[in-house]
């Protein structure tokens, strides 16, 4: 497997397409390749960043404001 | 990296999923009586039942506000989004149809609100909107530092934020919206094509593009000082 390939696998790779023999061939290529290691590895660590579920909380007042909001909504609905 | 250590990234990932998947409804059994009262509160929603729909809104707001923040990039745009999305929710509710998840439904409007969001300020940013992507074109990587050991604990909270919020916009609207999606909120490609009227193979290939050009983005950022021994 060549670095261009390997590149063209990697996200193939994260969303569990590979098949078993790709895989492999992408596994020992990363495991040569310090090239290719450093962009799998950043890869999956840039998903992991995003993925932080601590990050961006929807602040009080905020949620508040959607509720007024949606009763006042409501209300005219009903009346 | 060792094979050996590269099935344990692959399980942890598959893990997480499986964690995210079930941290959506709990545990197993519960999850059915969760999906049970799902569809009974919309039920109840389309009857015009104001506290059922409110349930409804509290279960998904919280997603629908990071979804929007991470699309628009600002608090303001990102509540105006969040309010749009769950008064046209209430409006259009009769049409929802259950053959789609609730969830994939909302979002499908909350993208559509904040790519408006976009369109209407895209006269005075210079922030691309649409894709100037040809989905064929050939995405190469330019760095190769690897990053600085856990750049989670580099930053604080807000500042790592907006790192990955600037990040972000340093992408057509396009690819960061596929990629909020699929990786983020975890919709699957087909939801995900549904939602933003793509095909399976655009979600694909737009995904690709995302994640790799946000990497990029954030090696910036994270980049260790010392270059590649090899
Ligand atoms: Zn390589």
């Amino acid at each position: 497997m060549t670095c261009k390939e390997a590149f063209q696998e990697i996200s193939k790779y994260l969303d569990g397409e590979l098949s078993e023999e790709l895989k492999r061939a992408l596994h020992e290529h990363v495991g040569r390749c310090a090239h290719c290691k450093v962009v799998f590895d950043t890869t999956v660590k840039t998903i992991e960043l995003y993925c932080d579920g601590k990050l961006f909380p929807m602040p009080e007042n905020i949620r508040n404001r959607l509720h007024d909001l949606l009763r006042r909504k409501f209300h005219e609905r009903a009346v | 990296m060792h094979y050996t250590s590269m099935m344990a990234l692959e399980v942890n990932r598959l893990e997480k999923g499986t964690d995210r998947l079930t941290g959506k409804s709990m545990s197993a059994q519960p999850q059915k009586a969760t999906e049970r009262a799902e569809s009974e509160l919309i039920a109840e929603a389309k009857a015009g039942n104001g506290d059922a729909f409110e349930e409804l809104v509290n279960r998904y707001e919280r997603r629908i506000y990071r979804l929007a923040l991470r699309l628009v990039g600002n608090t303001q745009d990102a509540e105006d989004v969040l309010q749009e999305t769950f008064l046209k929710a209430f409006e259009h509710l009769p049409d929802f149809r259950e053959d789609s998840r609730f969830y994939t439904w909302i979002v499908r409007i909350a993208v559509n609100e904040g790519l408006m969001k976009l369109r209407k300020r895209k006269s005075d940013r210079s922030e691309p909107i649409e894709d100037a992507v040809d989905d064929q074109g050939q995405v190469m990587p330019r760095e190769f530092r690897d990053w600085k050991p856990n750049p989670e604990q580099l930053l604080s909270q807000e500042e790592m934020e907006r790192v990955l919020l600037d990040a972000a916009h340093k992408l057509p609207a396009s690819l960061r919206t596929v990629f909020m999606l699929r990786d983020v909120e975890e919709l699957s490609t087909g939801e995900t094509a549904e939602a933003l009227g793509l095909t399976p193979g655009a979600v694909k290939a737009r995904l690709f593009r995302a994640r790799f050009q946000l990497r990029e983005e954030l090696s910036k950022v994270f980049k260790s000082e010392k270059s590649l021994d090899l």
